[in-house]
């Protein structure tokens, strides 16, 4: 097995409040995981406070699909995109390592028990995963009226996003959706690209308002996701669907 | 900034509270909180060997791998950046494990809160130091990545630049993992955030910049023309103008050949003007009464000589005068 040329599949979720219509969200994150795309959400504040039941909602989203949630102020958002997206690769591959030392040691047997060196010693093999790793993430951006005048600061954190993961080693894969779009629940707006840099001339003609149909854009998203394995399947090494299986 | 709440209702610990490992059975009595941030809270405590730093984190990932950077640090040898590292081992509360591990207690002040008191003609003297820690851990191949004030601390009474946290320090050519936007080359969009020399640089830069803009101050445009104009609004920067351009830009090969150009400015600051005219002025007074001992011991010599010359010319003389005398009584 070759874990370094596995790829690691994530829905990031930009939202600030509670979806409105079609599936529960937290399902359809659910359905993402059994396939081993993360979803991580973050809640963008303004100054005000999201409320409770969005804020549950976020919380619930992230759980179920195995990913980070983190609720930031605007202005703390370039940072924390990249943070959230970080963390919640080492999260996957720290669940991947968990898995392979459960196998050779025993159930039971999780990073935690090891004596604090051996776990120095596993977290260099996760360090190591996490630059080399290929990584794709597609980005759902919530474009309800009430996210109108937060889109810059989206389109900044997501150039700083793509900042930060290009100094990897690794390959990266990025692709952004909206919703609801202006026909269906969710519109393309940039295919799998490894910058984002387009995204300067896309986003300020982005048109806002309507209702938020969270859970049916995180199913649409799927399949886009489903569309590219499957082709990539009929070239795929075995070792490329390790980390779909697994999470 | 992201901080850990969850870990600060769990372990809020009291001075005096005592901490054992579950491994090693080393015992560690609380005595104060020294700081806490993204991944975990810092307390001082006292060990059977006296004073620890004593880091406490409920993310394992995150403490192993800054564990792992401390103990790489401490195979470097003459290292002195970073805390050295003593030991890593698990805290029993209440049967769930909590990982923690125990460095060096750095003593000393904050940077900015020894700016803040001592002035700025500290801030060129302790980037000297720092370009020179630099320079030795570049050497090695690590770049100290998250590079900031609030990381930095002047021990006392050395006067010593350290650093206090080392989870961003990367091996070159991988990703910057923790940084502070700030401090940041790629947020200013000067430049990626892959580790190497010149990325630690700009943010030393960052560092002279933020001494004479405690508030410090968020990207507006064009970085690169906001920096230079920030720059020229100070003017305790002036001086520094020309480093922190070729810092900012990414046109220093090395720490060491900041430190070189650095060294060349303090040396001609106006303000160290008088510090070097003294200096020189004493230089110029001792160079003075070398060359007077120096003179006066050629005038001794002269003198010596002119008395051996009178000497001679006496004696001369005086044997002329013999041998006149002699010749008149033959």
């Amino acid at each position: 097995m070759n874990m370094k040329t596995g790829t690691l599949k994530q829905i990031l979720l930009i939202t600030d409040g509670c979806s409105n219509q079609g599936e529960d969200p937290a399902a359809m994150a659910a359905l993402a995981r059994e396939q081993g795309i993360s979803v991580n959400v973050i809640g963008v504040m303004e100054n005000d406070t999201i409320d409770e039941k969005g804020l549950q909602e976020i919380e619930s989203i992230a759980l179920s699909g195995g990913g980070i949630s983190q609720i930031v102020y605007s202005k703390q958002l370039s940072h924390t995109v990249q943070m959230v997206t970080r963390k919640a690769m080492t999260q996957t591959i720290q669940g991947l390592v968990n898995k392979e030392l459960q196998q050779i040691l025993g159930n039971s047997t999780s990073m935690e028990d090891l004596p604090p060196d051996k776990r120095g010693e596993v977290m260099e093999v996760v360090d190591e995963l996490g630059e080399t790793s290929k990584l794709e993430v597609l980005v759902l951006v919530d474009t309800s009226a009430s996210m109108k005048h937060k889109l810059p600061t989206v389109k900044d954190a997501l150039l700083d996003l793509s900042l930060s993961m290009n100094a990897r080693m690794g390959d990266n894969k990025f692709s952004v959706f909206v919703f609801p779009g202006k026909r269906k629940d969710v519109e393309k707006l940039l295919d799998w690209t490894p910058k984002l840099e387009v995204l300067t001339k896309i986003f300020p003609k982005l048109t806002t308002g309507g209702i938020t149909p969270t859970g049916p854009a995180i199913n649409e998203a799927l399949g886009y996701f489903h569309k590219k394995r499957s082709l990539r399947g009929l070239l795929s090494h075995d070792d490329e669907s390790f980390f779909e299986e697994t999470v | 900034m992201m901080t850990n709440h969850s870990l600060r209702k769990q372990c809020n610990l009291l001075p005096g509270s005592l901490i054992t490992g579950k491994w090693n059975k080393n015992p560690y009595r609380i005595q104060q909180e020294l700081g806490y941030g993204a991944n975990g809270i810092v307390y001082l405590a006292e060990s059977n060997n006296g004073q620890v730093a004593l880091k406490l984190s409920d993310d394992y990932s995150s403490i192993s791998s800054e564990m792992n950077i401390l103990k790489s640090f401490s195979k470097v040898q003459g290292h002195s950046l970073g805390p050295s590292f003593f030991e890593a081992d698990d805290w029993l509360k209440n049967g769930r494990p909590i990982p923690f591990y125990v460095m060096e207690y750095i003593k000393g002040e904050g940077y900015s809160a020894f700016i803040e008191q001592k002035g700025d003609s500290w801030v060129g003297v302790l980037m000297l130091q720092l370009l020179s820690s630099l320079d030795e851990l570049h050497k090695q191949g690590w770049a100290f990545g998250d590079l900031k004030p609030d990381n930095l601390i002047v021990t006392i009474p050395a006067y010593k630049i350290r650093c206090i946290d080392v989870g961003g320090t990367t091996l070159f050519g991988r990703s910057i993992k923790e940084f502070t936007e700030f401090f940041d080359r790629g947020y200013w969009g000067m430049g990626s955030r892959k580790a190497d020399p010149q990325y630690d640089l700009f943010a030393v830069a960052m560092i002279i910049i933020n001494s004479f803009y405690p508030k410090r101050f968020s990207k507006k445009g064009d970085g690169y023309k906001q920096l230079n104009e920030m720059i020229k609004q100070k003017k305790g920067l002036h001086p520094y103008s020309k480093v922190l351009d070729r810092a900012v830009k990414g046109q220093y090969q090395s720490a060491d050949e900041m430190r070189h150009d650095l060294l060349g400015i303090l040396n001609r600051q106006p303000e160290h003007k008088k510090v070097e005219a003294q200096s020189t002025f004493q230089g110029k007074k001792n160079n003075n009464s070398t060359s007077q001992t120096r003179s006066m011991r050629k005038k001794r010599k002269k003198k010596k000589r002119g008395l051996l010359e009178t000497l001679i010319l006496a004696i001369f003389v005086s044997i002329l005068y013999v041998l006149y005398v002699y010749n008149q009584f033959l």
